[in-house]
């Protein structure tokens, strides 16, 4: 059976298409579920992407939380499935709570659209479980508030629970502690700032982003379908 | 039922680094003002509540701070419930 991945588009989403090109181009198959849905439609794995949602008002993710589909989504992720919030989507996650911490404007105040260097820090979640320990990725980031926070005793969780799945080689944003992405304590919920869906082809000048889109596909055939 | 004027601020909980404040604070010295430190910037947020009194709209200004208008991740946030709109 294919994979189907369920691609959330709320309004002001606008990677929605580079993530379904990238999940088809690995082998499976992509859904694009609107925020409006109370269900996921059957699907096996399920992808905040990034933009705009609704108009990033207020803050980042903070309206986007109340879409009727982010209940089901936390219902999905409470049973184990596998959810990936890619920047957007990422800020997304942690206003809904299923993910700690917040997402500040990058450290320089400057919009930032460039390749950047991730080192994979920890192999063990549904993101990362393909990678080595230390492998550098390079993968694009594309954002404004990419610039992670948190309170020192969610930090300190954090890394004494191996939930730092990636961080930056050269910090572009101010992240706290190099933050580039991070897991749930049942492994099964990542966000990260960078695109991986944007680079999973060579002419797009890096393929390392499916060492991360191949292993959550994968993380997905292993879970009954929602 | 009364229609109150209500004020929230929001600003950056001490401790969160606040980007747009820290600019700030460098560029007025450029402009002579040697004087000036803490700069922060933050959010106000006006409404009208209908409500009976006074303190019940503060406590539901309060949970919709907690529930939507501010995250307490990263900000805090203070409430005036200010004066009475005629009817």
């Amino acid at each position: 059976m294919t994979v189907r991945v369920g691609v959330v588009q709320f309004p002001g989403t606008n990677c929605e298409r580079d993530v379904v090109w990238a999940v088809e181009h690995l082998g499976a198959a992509a859904d694009l579920l609107w925020h409006g849905d109370a269900d996921l439609g059957g699907a096996d794995a399920v992808v905040l992407p990034g933009g705009f949602a609704h108009g990033d008002y207020l803050r980042t993710g903070a309206i986007a939380r109340f879409s009727p589909v982010m209940a089901a989504v936390a219902d999905f992720a409470a049973g184990g499935g596998p959810v990936l919030g890619i920047c957007n989507g990422f800020q997304v996650l942690t206003e809904a709570g299923l993910l700690p911490g917040a997402l500040q404007k990058n450290a320089g105040l400057k919009f930032l659209c460039c390749d950047s260097e991730l080192r994979v820090d920890s192999t063990d979640s549904v993101l990362t479980n393909r990678a080595i320990a230390g492998q550098i990725l390079r993968v694009p980031i594309n954002h404004f508030e990419g610039n992670y926070v948190c309170d020192a005793a969610t930090l300190d969780r954090l890394r004494a629970e191996d939930r730092i799945v990636l961080r930056y080689v050269d910090n572009p944003n101010g992240s706290l502690d190099d933050i580039a992405g991070i897991c749930n304590e049942g492994r099964n919920v990542v966000g990260l700032m960078p695109h991986p869906e944007r680079a999973c082809e060579s002419l797009l000048g890096s393929e390392d982003g499916a060492v991360l889109l191949r292993a959550f596909l994968a993380a997905a055939v292993a879970v009954p379908s929602a | 039922m009364a229609r109150f004027e209500v004020r929230v601020d929001v600003q950056h909980l001490p401790g969160i680094s606040d980007p747009a404040g820290a600019t700030v604070e460098r560029a007025l010295p450029a402009l002579g003002y040697e004087n000036v430190s803490q700069v922060t910037i933050g959010k106000v947020i006006r409404l009208v509540v209908e409500g009976e009194e006074a303190d019940a709209v503060r406590a539901e200004v309060d949970e919709m701070c907690r529930r939507l208008l501010a995250n307490p991740v990263i900000e805090a946030y203070t409430i005036d419930v200010g004066s009475v709109q005629p009817a």
